[in-house]
């Protein structure tokens, strides 16, 4: 949504245009520039192409919230319905109390770290809008199974992050209505960019150079902490150990936002070979693999690799690995947390052959109550026929 | 001793080799088989929502070919069928509009040469000298030729409306990547490009369409881009409140840092890329950008900063895009402590990296544009470090 009728609009800060390139063709760069911005390409009335876009299409594609609430939809949802769609969705990433799993992205707590070494950029500590959190749950939540809540539950897992960052009280009630109400504690942390004026202007100096220094001293080395990937072949292990001695190594920039010896000791708890005691696949199971339901499973298997890794070198991640899961007992992954469900299974002796996992991948929830698996499940037989048979076709 | 290079016969001058029908696309050398993007695993939770990076060290001129262009994906690549792909304006306009591809293609097109540097290129370095290699330290830059529409066209097809001042871009992946673009900037010189280098985008870049955004943060060119929504205010999502926002020393931080400030990093030698020929003729070589305009000067030490001598820049100098300079020397054998300085057509010189420390601090994680240093020992092997 574009428009709200309270317009307190911020206006964008703009440099002026930079400089022609010096010593090239300035003709030429002028009239790059003005081929770029399409001025000399416009068209009186426009080019005719296109359609008008339908309401319906315009409903279903434009998503987004904006800050002053612009695009909520109708519904509300409380702190502890939250939860248990917070259990069964988001924990198995970010926790149970949004203090993440491994590297996944922390959602509560570090209340005033940001102005210290290594801040902990969660929801409650540094995000100064709630609009954003509606709108990027419901747009990309849960990974994988993007946009497949309901308002209401969007509205509830809103609620209960805040809940969780010490926001609003347990019987909160998050609505359209509500939402305006809830102040962020790092509203005001933010500022538009101010490089012009804080940076630029004594930098643009004549440089320095000749006789610049006296001395010259190497004041740090990479090679200390020695966390570059090397080659191919060691990767891996490279990985493994690198992160327990990276721990004044900078936060990067992406998902991941674990600390250092929070990466190490998921990696730590990672196992890198399959110790696992794989029962032998039935023979007639794998003599009936059709490799075109392999191919087409392997393509299906997509939407699981977000949760599992299956194949060489295969870990654990927030599933199982599933190398040899056809014919394996149910819950018998080494260093593999399960779900008390599949502790269950396992104790019972569960086999996860073609019918057992056709039922459970069916309806993972009806099939398997308290499963950690967020899955919504497949449909389709002979979907779930072409994963068993990609599943089977990775026997070790 | 004759060399048997010469002396004996290579099997590639005695026997035949595959006919043209062998490699309908063609792919590099089995030789070059170790120039490829690479990883940091430890990084990030998952490769589905992670970044690679370019090999630096094995480029040279200013064009990346397109299968080496670092990739950053939230929720791994879109594989999308052009044909299903469509792009709509809606929002602050007089018509909402929906394009197909082929729609797309009868605009009017221009070609551009632009650099697209992550905002948090040399991110892992802010705290201190990290990684051994200028593919994990300034790696997460490309530099491509686009084909594509002046995003003005676009607008003006839809007609925005006067209260619109903000354009938000949405792709088509299962993140929904979106960022808030003030219209001054999408009026100026964005594009909405389908290919690159020539060809069609690749899948990891967006395929069949993404946004150009010239000179700014590279999460702005929103990949596989399905909507464009022109709005009065900003959306303040959450790439652009909880991500790609600057943290300085106070607590507080900087938003709408969308320019990428200039800089510029020596590929040869460098950690990945040792001396191996010894004394004598020595090439050392590198990158500049600047998001603010061209870079018709980049400056290199190789005693740490004490002398500096102007490279020679080598090829096309346009805007917003990567140039490529050389300083030749002959190597004596002694260690070297190489940088390299840009300044950009602004007048701006690349700062160090104490200077932006002392200026942000060390949690801002992006916008590192401070200069590198590789120590070059007597066996011309290299390492990332920092001096004083």
């Amino acid at each position: 949504p574009a428009h709200a009728d309270e317009n307190t609009a911020d206006t964008a800060p703009m440099e002026g245009n930079s400089d022609a390139a010096a010593g090239t063709d300035v003709v030429q760069a002028a009239a790059d520039a003005l081929e770029a911005t399409g001025t000399q390409l416009s068209r009186e009335g426009g080019f005719g192409l296109g359609r008008r876009a339908l309401e319906a299409e315009v409903a279903a594609w434009d998503i987004d919230i904006r800050p002053d609430g612009t695009g909520l939809p109708e519904g509300s949802g409380d702190v502890w319905t939250g939860e248990e769609v917070w259990v069964e969705n988001c924990a198995m990433c970010h926790g149970d109390f949004g203090e993440a799993v491994g590297r996944w992205p922390v959602i509560a707590g570090g209340w005033d770290t940001l102005d210290r070494k290594d801040p902990v950029k969660t929801v409650g500590s540094y995000w100064p809008y709630l609009s954003t959190v509606y709108d990027y749950i419901h747009r990309a939540m849960p990974f994988g199974n993007a946009q497949s809540l309901e308002p209401d539950q969007v509205y509830a897992l809103t609620a209960y992050i805040l809940y969780l960052n010490n926001v609003v009280e347990d019987d909160f009630e998050l609505s359209r209505d509500t939402f305006l109400d809830v102040e962020m504690p790092n509203a005001d942390g933010f500022f538009p960019d101010d490089r012009a004026e804080a940076e630029l202007a004594q930098w643009r100096t004549e440089p320095c150079m000749e006789n610049c220094k006296d001395a010259v001293e190497i004041t740090m080395r990479a090679r200390v902490l020695d966390v570059t990937p090397e080659g191919e072949a060691d990767a891996v292990e490279t990985a493994a150990e690198a992160p327990a001695e990276a721990v004044s190594a900078t936060d990067m920039a992406t998902d991941g936002n674990a600390t250092e010896l929070e990466v190490a000791e998921a990696e730590a708890e990672t196992p890198r070979e399959d110790t696992v005691a794989v029962e032998a696949v039935p023979a007639e199971e794998v003599a009936a693999l059709d490799p075109e339901l392999v191919a087409s499973g392997e393509k299906l298997f997509r939407q699981c690799q977000a949760c599992h890794a299956v194949g060489e070198g295969a870990d654990n991640k927030v599933g199982p690995q599933l190398n040899g899961v056809v014919g394996r007992t149910a819950g018998s992954v080494d260093g593999f947390r399960y779900s008390s469900a599949l502790e269950d299974a396992n104790a019972e002796g569960l086999i996860w052959n073609h019918e057992t996992l056709a039922a459970y991948l069916e309806d993972p929830r009806g099939y398997m109550p308290g499963t950690k698996m967020s899955f919504r499940g497949l449909r389709d037989t002979a979907d779930r026929d072409a994963i068993i048979a990609f599943l089977a076709s990775h026997g070790q | 001793q004759a060399d048997p290079a010469i002396t004996e016969l290579q099997p590639w001058m005695r026997y035949l080799g595959e006919g043209v029908d062998a490699r309908p696309y063609g792919h590099p050398s089995e030789h070059e088989a170790h120039v490829v993007r690479r990883n940091v695993e430890w990084l990030t939770a998952d490769p589905v929502s992670s970044v690679n990076f370019t090999p630096l060290h094995e480029l040279d001129g200013i064009i990346t070919p397109n299968g080496l262009c670092f990739e950053r994906h939230h929720a791994g690549i879109a594989e999308v069928d052009p044909a299903q792909h469509r792009l709509m304006i809606n929002g602050l306009v007089d018509t909402p509009l929906v394009f197909t591809m082929a729609d797309l293609m009868r605009f009017p097109r221009v070609n551009r040469v632009h650099f697209l540097e992550c905002a948090a290129n040399s991110g892992m370095e802010w705290a201190g000298a990290q990684l051994n290699g200028c593919q994990y330290t300034h790696g997460m830059i490309h530099n491509v030729m686009y084909t594509g529409v002046p995003l003005r066209l676009l607008l003006e097809e839809a007609g925005v409306k006067t209260g619109g001042k903000w354009l938000l871009a949405e792709g088509a992946d299962a993140s929904a990547m979106t960022r808030s673009i003030p219209m001054e900037k999408a009026l100026d010189d964005c594009l909405v490009a389908f290919k690159m280098n020539g060809e069609a985008l690749r899948p990891e870049q967006g395929y069949p369409v993404r946004l150009v955004v010239p000179g700014w943060e590279g999460n702005m060119w929103v990949k596989w881009l399905r909507r464009l929504e022109v709005g009065d205010q900003p959306w303040e999502h959450r790439e652009e409140t909880s991500k790609y926002t600057d943290l300085l020393d106070n607590g507080r931080a900087r938003k709408w840092t969308w320019e990428m400030d200039a800089k510029s990093v020596i590929t040869n030698p460098s950690p990945q890329a040792p001396i191996t020929h010894g004394r004598g003729p020595l090439v050392i070589t590198g990158v500049a950008w600047s998001g603010r305009g061209t870079v018709p000067r980049v400056d290199v030490t190789t005693d740490g900063g004490v002398t500096w001598h102007e490279a020679r820049m080598s090829g096309p100098s346009m805007d917003k895009s990567m140039h490529r300079f050389y300083y030749e020397m002959d190597w004596d054998g002694a260690p070297l402590l190489l940088q390299s300085r840009a300044m950009d057509s602004t007048g701006y010189v690349q700062p160090t990296k104490d200077m932006l420390r002392q200026v942000r601090g060390e949690n801002s994680i992006y916008h590192n544009n401070g200069i590198q240093t590789w120590a070059v020992n007597a066996n011309g092997e290299a390492e990332n470090v920092e001096i004083s």
